[in-house]
């Protein structure tokens, strides 16, 4: 496992000076600051799907949930002037009763994640460009929330907020994922099971706590993302970004099978897909390139992962004769 | 295949046409590894195989099946959704004329049926086989093998998850083979069977063949003798003290799987009771209930005389109540994680603090369980799946050693195990109820029930049909309240 994200780290750190050396504007303040931001947004809610990815599981609504969330936060503070702590907390309730949802039908009802998920990536992505009439929600101008501002896009020390914000969740969650009795179970379900309901474990709550872990996760950096654009247009606005999350954990390490990742690998998989995408824009790549890019590493790296691993275990078998 | 180890160390072995040969050793004696050899599965490093006087280094699958080599593994390797003819057929479907190369099924079913006739299934060639049991599926690995008009057949423990009546139609199926000019070689933890069946007995240990047992040799003593070297004490032990009050009382309790048919039964302190029965017999349906993976369907549990609700193997749990359940692989275990992580998952809440699991503790705990059992292994940080069944059958258990149990349901506890981890196994279990546990011991195997049992309860479809004393105890008696009939 730990071996698997230095490996990663290596990765990212060749990638990033291969790309540096040819262009230096990759190491520029701007540029360091802009990159750390995003990988803060999108990084929260990759570890919110790892969370799901972990029991065997997928959340397919990630980017449509974004989207809805964000039209209506910024709906609630313009047109409706909420306090903003206030929305920020209807909008982590919403966050989570979605995943909730998701959990129950997925264990109450016994159906597959995938589709569970992909009718809620439909669905919210449907409610907000009809809450909006599929007009873009943004803020008026001249109307400002100088404290929440400073929280989501703010900086301390230079270091983004977002990115900040990134860290301390990774933090909590590498503590719940990786020391809890609760992480344990997580794996121990996603492993087998069976066997994990016949330890007494309760499989179901594990299963729907992911969730809603995912959800809440996904909240938070809704309001991120909305807070950065300041405008979102509900039709495209968190468009693929259950992808990103997915291939950040595949990235990091994960097995769609369940039972295996962790969070440093999902927070390296992140980081090294927003190089990948910063990387198109620095070298010159066509832009229309991009998902092109990023499929293309993300098979190669699967490719010498599997790779490696056989030949560890070939080495092994050698060694030990 | 096993880095590192020598599996088999220049072992001969000839097999005539027509010959039964038993093949016995103990898990990790090479049995499997000569199996991988003959089925072409794994090339020997030196050595040949002569077949029909050709000599080659070595077989590959392909020339193995061509050779006339079939093989019924005891992992069983059956699609769930495809029935059961297709699969006895699988590769070698009969298709109709025509571009399109459709299936012929009914003509499938009509190929199938002479070789599930001769084994005498119960159950017809259209059944999906995600809804056959263990041992209908074991039956259909066989159907299979005969299918393919093998020379020789090779069967890997075919009957561990048989009835006795099963074992018998398998029997006269080798006794046919075998008039047929078929060769069986014939592996086997049962030694009652071999003694039935062989012609003549080879035993290997430590990857050597040790000694070979003409069919008149082919006694218990002998071949556990060279199994493993030294004779097998006698398997019963007697209790330390009689057994104590009753622990758990299952009132009429009604399952799933017969819930017209109430049970009624009563596990004693410090008391092993065997529950024998024909597979289907409704035993783990109702070890399952009282653990609270399904509900009861009516009666009651009462636990010292109090009475309980188990809605969940969480409850069920909290009161000591534990299941060692039959299908280790699938129910038991977690196979891709280590020792320590399976035998602390039902206990983690009790080295955790503030919700934080508190690894050395753990770690030493487990360390602790896994030198008390006996489980081989470098250290607790081996994953599970590197283990042998019966050290992986220890795992269990000490899951639920590391807490209190004053009822332990066994399932099947030894399926799949050597025979030197089944007496630790029998030790262990003799050892808890000395120290006040109430087992309940589910089991197939009559010299288990009979060896190892205070008292025998005997199920027959879904009822208890009647109980025994230990001074009553006999195969036959066993037997005859198995099928239904009532003791005299």
């Amino acid at each position: 496992m730990i071996k698997k994200d230095a490996g990663l780290l290596v990765l990212i750190l060749v990638v990033g000076a291969v790309v540096a050396t040819i262009n230096p504007l990759f190491i520029s303040p701007i540029n360091m600051a802009n990159t750390a931001n995003l990988i803060g947004l999108f990084g929260i809610f990759s570890i919110g799907q790892a969370f799901v990815i972990i029991t065997g599981g997928i959340e397919l609504s990630v980017g449509s949930v974004i989207a809805l969330l964000g039209v209506l936060f910024v709906d609630l503070l313009v047109n409706y002037a909420v306090p903003w702590p206030l929305a920020l907390l209807l909008m982590l309730a919403l966050g989570m009763a979605i995943g909730l949802a998701h959990g129950l039908l997925v264990t109450r009802l016994h159906l597959q994640p995938f589709i569970v998920t992909l009718c809620g990536l439909l669905i919210y992505r449907g409610a907000a460009r009809f809450y909006t009439a599929d007009a873009t929600a943004g803020f008026v101008f001249g109307v400002s929330f100088p404290n929440l501002e400073w929280l989501a896009t703010g900086r301390a020390f230079g270091v983004p907020h977002s990115l900040i914000a990134l860290i301390v969740i990774a933090c909590v969650m590498w503590v719940v994922l990786h020391r809890s009795v609760f992480g344990r179970y997580l794996y121990a379900v996603g492993k087998n099971e069976e066997a994990a309901r016949y330890s007494g474990i309760r499989t179901t709550r594990v299963i729907v706590a992911s969730y809603v872990i995912c959800g809440a996760l996904t909240a938070i950096s809704a309001i991120f993302f909305a807070m950065y654009t300041r405008s979102i247009s509900p039709s495209s606005h968190g468009n693929f970004y259950e992808l990103y999350a997915i291939a950040a954990s595949v990235l990091g390490g994960f097995s769609l099978r369940g039972g295996e990742g962790s969070i440093v690998g999902v927070v390296l998989g992140t980081i090294l897909l927003q190089i990948l995408q910063n990387l198109v824009n620095l070298l010159g790549i066509p832009s229309s390139l991009n998902f092109a890019v990023m499929g293309s590493v993300i098979l190669i790296g699967v490719l010498a992962d599997t790779q490696f691993a056989a030949f560890r275990k070939r080495r092994a078998g050698l060694l030990a004769r | 295949m096993y880095p590192g180890v020598v599996a088999l160390d220049g072992v001969s072995l000839a097999i005539g046409a027509g010959e039964v040969v038993g093949l016995v050793g103990e898990n990790g004696a090479g049995k499997s590894t000569l199996m991988n050899v003959l089925g072409g599965v794994s090339a020997p490093t030196s050595g040949a195989i002569h077949v029909d006087g050709m000599e080659r280094a070595s077989l590959s699958v392909a020339g193995a099946s061509a050779a006339g080599i079939a093989f019924v593994h005891q992992e069983l390797s059956l699609f769930d959704n495809l029935d059961a003819a297709a699969n006895a057929f699988i590769g070698r479907e009969p298709l109709y004329g025509g571009p399109l190369k459709l299936i012929d099924r009914a003509m499938l079913r009509d190929l199938a049926r002479p070789y599930f006739d001769a084994l005498g299934v119960d159950f017809a060639p259209e059944t999906l086989v995600g809804e056959l049991s263990i041992a209908q599926r074991q039956l259909l690995e066989i159907a299979k093998a005969l299918s393919l008009n093998a020379r020789l057949v090779i069967m890997d423990e075919p009957t561990s998850s048989l009835t006795l009546a099963e074992t018998g139609r398998l029997m006269r199926v080798i006794a046919d083979l075998k008039a047929k000019g078929v060769s069986v070689i014939f592996i086997s933890h049962r030694l009652n069977e071999l003694a039935q069946c062989a012609d003549r007995v080879v035993v290997l240990r430590d990857g050597v063949l040790v000694g070979e047992l003409a069919k008149a040799e082919i006694t218990h003593a002998h071949m556990i003798r060279m199994m493993i070297g030294r004779d097998l004490k006698a398997l019963y032990t007697e209790p330390a003290a009689p057994p104590g009050e009753a622990v758990l009382e299952i009132v009429d309790a009604r399952t799933q799987a017969y819930p017209e048919r109430p049970v009624c039964l009563s596990l004693r302190r410090g008391e092993i009771l065997g529950l024998a029965g024909l597979v289907g017999a409704g035993r783990t349906e109702l070890a399952r209930a009282i653990f609270g993976i399904d509900r009861l369907r009516g009666g009651s549990l009462t636990l010292d005389g109090a009475p309980i609700d188990v809605a969940s193997p969480r409850d069920a749990i909290a009161l000591g109540i534990f299941l060692a359940p039959e299908d280790r692989k699938r129910c038991g275990l977690l196979l891709d994680d280590s020792i320590c992580e399976n035998i602390l998952l039902g206990n983690l809440a009790h080295y955790a603090a503030g919700g934080l699991v508190q690894d050395a503790r753990a770690r030493e705990n487990a360390e602790r369980q896994k030198a008390r059992l006996g489980i081989r292994a470098p250290d607790v940080g081996v994953d599970v799946n590197a283990l042998s069944g019966g050290n992986q059958q220890k795992v269990v258990l000490a899951k639920w050693l590391t807490m209190r149990p004053r009822v332990l349901i066994c399932d099947e506890p030894t399926r799949g195990v050597d025979v030197g981890a089944k007496n630790e196994i029998y030790a262990m279990l003799r050892a808890l109820a000395d120290a006040g546990v109430a087992i309940l011991m589910i089991s197939s195997d009559m010299e288990e029930v009979i060896g190892v049992s205070d008292k025998i309860a005997v199920m027959h479809e879904g009822a208890i049909s009647g109980l025994l004393e230990r001074s009553a105890f006999s195969e036959q008696s066993v037997l005859r309240l198995a099928v239904g009939q009532a003791a005299n």
